[in-house]
């Protein structure tokens, strides 16, 4: 099992990390919300929970929550930029459809 | 595909709900828009990378404009059309504008807020400033990938009503929702005081292209408060180019120049002035179209020459806002440097020795005000970022109060107050019967009505009929997040009330506000001696018609000699109050006191009986203070 960060997206999170001068690591998850179902989380964490699952990648902690992890299996998060717009972008081999913005998904 | 942004930890958005918010730091001569991205404010570069956007806009003869580089490309060969600078004529009339002579515009006087004659019709400031914005809201939407729920914008601290309305009618126009307008030093604090988590007394220095702004904040844990501001709106980078442009003439003597030549010698005035921040000599080489050739060079004792009596305007003003502030130089923990011009050494240096330390400059002094804007843009659409339960206070420029008897200003909210704010004063009525009041709302540190700046005029009417000095009438002035005011008046026993929201008509210049805070320092003395003389006159006028009023209605209680002799000293003290010897006029208001004395004693002793046969306690009790309130007023 595994949720990996491309070394772009590792360096901004770092650099998020270190500019808000607290927080332990990267929260990836999902919840029940959104036009196609699911919906992406992407948080700072300053508490690791107790069904939590701690993964490294490039340097940065990333946190999943037992729920959340199935979804996320395999994917790798990266960081993209589009014309003048940027950020981070889900890569999910799990996910069957999206809406058309990809803000929310099916699996 | 989407592209996500980092959230505090259970903050995160629903799918479609991000609000996106921007800060706008709407500058003299260029503007910035920034955003917090995943807990970090940034500024939002166009396609080509630049973060700046040149203050600059160029109408064209089919309608369109030209906004930022585009139009500066062009400024020097079509001046009429190309307007820069357009923030220092918001919210003006044509004679507020200093160096006139030297724009190459077409103005047109109209009320209120003069205007531009260009190729594509008459254009208002407001107008023209639409246009930068919208040219921002345009950059953001693209970068963020979505509309904007809001802006903040940022004006300088000294801007009044009409500016500050003016900047957010210009919003409006360009489609933004304007969350709030703040102080630009008060961003540039904002962005400090979260970045570096410092707490203190601080000054910020704010040297941008058109404005000088001093603030003097206090940050304490999780608060921001503005002790003090001053400035001068009309002083800015550009006057430094400015002088360079006089020094050149001064040494070249060209012929007389075409609008084209001054924008040309303008523009490299500009980048002389630049050059020299990093080296001991510039160039000041231009060919005007005259074929004239000027090969000049400007090396940085000279520069600091010209220079040196605007740097001293600043250090003057910030003097006097610490001494608003109540303190000294050595209060001051942190000096905080905004704008471009503060990248000149000797800015810095000056500065440096009145505060007696380096001053901050590890901000971009170009991006700081636009990244606080941001910061506070983000806070208010509702987006939580860590650590921000902070609460930002602001202060008023000068004091707001109303017209009193005699022309006197009486101060409801003193300058420097706190923003937002709602202070009340109770005022009374000065004549018996009398059913209306007019409330007079002026702005202004001076003693006397005339002295200050009229704001706003209206009437509360429905007060019942009562003895002077009964009514009651609470006059409540409140002013908003954004610095604007609105005044209401309600009589406490019926509830009658009336109320005005200043609608800023014009306004204040440059030179008056400074101008009516100098005054109120060099008229102290004058003043205190003018407004006691009106107050006793006022006091005269009163007891002749309280005196008056009780010979009319118990003259039976006294023989025809002692109502001679009280007339006589009414006479008296009619002829004295005209004239202005104050002292006269107490001694005139002492003997006819001392002359009606008896005649107080037996109304005194009519009312007792009168009150035995039949009246209840309550109200005998509310009758003695009447007449004690009536006696110390």
């Amino acid at each position: 099992m595994a949720v990996i960060l491309t070394e772009k997206a590792a360096q901004h999170v770092a650099n998020y990390l270190t500019k808000r001068g607290k927080g332990i690591g990267l929260r990836l998850g999902v919840r029940t919300s959104g036009c196609s179902g699911m919906a992406y989380k992407l948080e700072f964490v300053d508490e690791i929970g107790e069904d939590d699952t701690i993964f490294e990648s490039n340097g940065v902690k990333v946190v999943v929550d037992a729920k959340s992890l199935p979804y996320l299996d395999g994917m790798e998060l990266d960081y993209a930029r589009e014309g003048l717009n940027e950020g981070f972008k889900f890569n999910n081999p799990n996910v069957k459809d999206q809406c058309g913005c990809g803000e929310s998904f099916t699996v | 595909m989407a592209l996500f942004q980092i959230a505090e930890p259970g903050e995160s958005a629903a799918p479609h709900e991000h609000k996106l918010a921007v800060g706008i730091d709407l500058g003299t001569t260029n503007s910035l828009v920034a955003t917090v991205r995943s807990g970090l404010a940034m500024v939002l570069a166009d396609e080509h990378g630049r973060p700046l956007l040149p203050s600059i806009v160029r109408y064209l003869p089919d309608g369109t404009t030209e906004v930022g580089y585009a139009a500066e490309r062009h400024q020097a060969r079509d001046p009429h059309n190309t307007v820069v600078s357009v923030k220092r004529f918001m919210g003006r009339g044509l004679r507020d504008i200093a160096h006139i002579e030297a724009m190459p515009y077409d103005f047109v006087d109209t009320p209120g807020m003069l205007k531009l004659k260009t190729c594509a019709g008459v254009k208002s400031p407001v107008e023209i400033s639409a246009e930068i914005l919208k040219s921002l809201r345009l950059r953001a939407e693209a970068a963020l990938g979505g509309e904007l729920v809001g802006a903040v914008i940022t004006v300088p601290a000294y801007f009044d009503d009409a500016q500050r309305q003016a900047t957010k009618d210009a919003a409006r126009l360009a489609g933004l929702n304007v969350l709030r307008l703040i102080n630009e030093p008060t961003a540039a604090a904002v962005a400090y005081g979260l970045d570096n988590a410092a707490e203190g007394t601080y000054a910020v220095y704010d040297l941008g292209g058109g404005t000088f702004d001093i603030s003097i904040l206090r940050l304490t844990r999780g608060i921001f408060e503005v002790l003090a501001t001053g400035g001068d709106s009309a002083l800015g980078g550009d006057d430094f180019d400015h002088r360079v442009f006089c020094w050149t003439l001064e040494q070249a003597r060209p012929q007389p120049l075409s609008p084209n030549d001054a924008r040309l010698l303008m523009a490299k005035a500009r980048e002389a002035k630049e050059y020299l921040t990093t080296h001991a000599e510039a160039p000041m080489t231009a060919q005007l179209s005259t074929g004239e050739v000027i090969d000049l060079k400007l090396d940085v004792d000279t520069f600091a020459g010209i220079t040196q009596t605007l740097i001293a305007k600043t250090l003057q003003a910030v003097k006097k806002t610490l001494r608003d502030a109540g303190l000294k130089p050595e209060d001051i923990k942190g000096v905080v440097m905004v704008g471009g011009a503060t990248r000149m050494p000797q800015v810095q240096q000056a500065v440096g020795e009145l505060f007696g330390q380096q001053p901050l400059t590890n901000l971009d002094p170009d991006k700081v005000v636009a990244l606080g804007a941001a910061t506070q843009a983000n806070l208010l659409a509702g987006n939580r970022a860590s650590g921000d339960d902070w609460l930002l206070l602001d202060v008023i420029p000068l004091s707001l109060g109303l017209e009193t008897m005699g022309g006197l200003a009486e101060k409801v909210i003193p300058r420097n107050a706190t923003i937002p704010v709602a202070r009340a004063q109770e005022f009374t009525t000065f004549k018996d019967g009398q059913t209306a009041m007019a409330i007079h709302v002026v702005q202004g540190e001076r003693e006397l009505v005339e002295h200050c700046r009229s704001l706003a005029r209206f009437e509360l009417r429905g007060i019942p009929p009562m003895v002077a000095g009964a009514a009651r009438i609470r006059v409540t002035f409140q002013i908003d997040a954004d610095g604007l005011l609105s005044v209401s008046a309600r009589e406490q026993t019926t509830g009658v009330e009336a109320n005005i929201t200043v609608k800023p008509s014009y306004g204040l210049s440059d030179d008056e506000v400074t101008g009516m805070l100098k005054d109120s320092l060099a008229h102290a003395k004058d003043d205190a001696q003018r407004r006691a003389l009106k107050e006793a006159q006022v006091e005269a006028q009163r007891l002749i018609e309280a005196t008056s009023a009780a010979l009319a209605q118990d003259a039976h209680l006294l023989s025809a000699t002692e109502i001679a002799q009280i007339q006589a000293a009414i006479g008296k003290l009619q002829t004295t109050l005209l004239g202005d010897n104050r002292v006269q006029i107490n001694r005139a208001m002492d003997e006819l006191g001392r002359g009606t004395q008896e005649f107080a004693q037996r109304r005194m002793d009519q009312n007792i009986n009168r009150a035995l046969s039949g009246r209840t306690l309550e109200e005998l009790d509310a009758l003695g203070k009447m007449e004690n309130r009536g006696e110390k007023s």
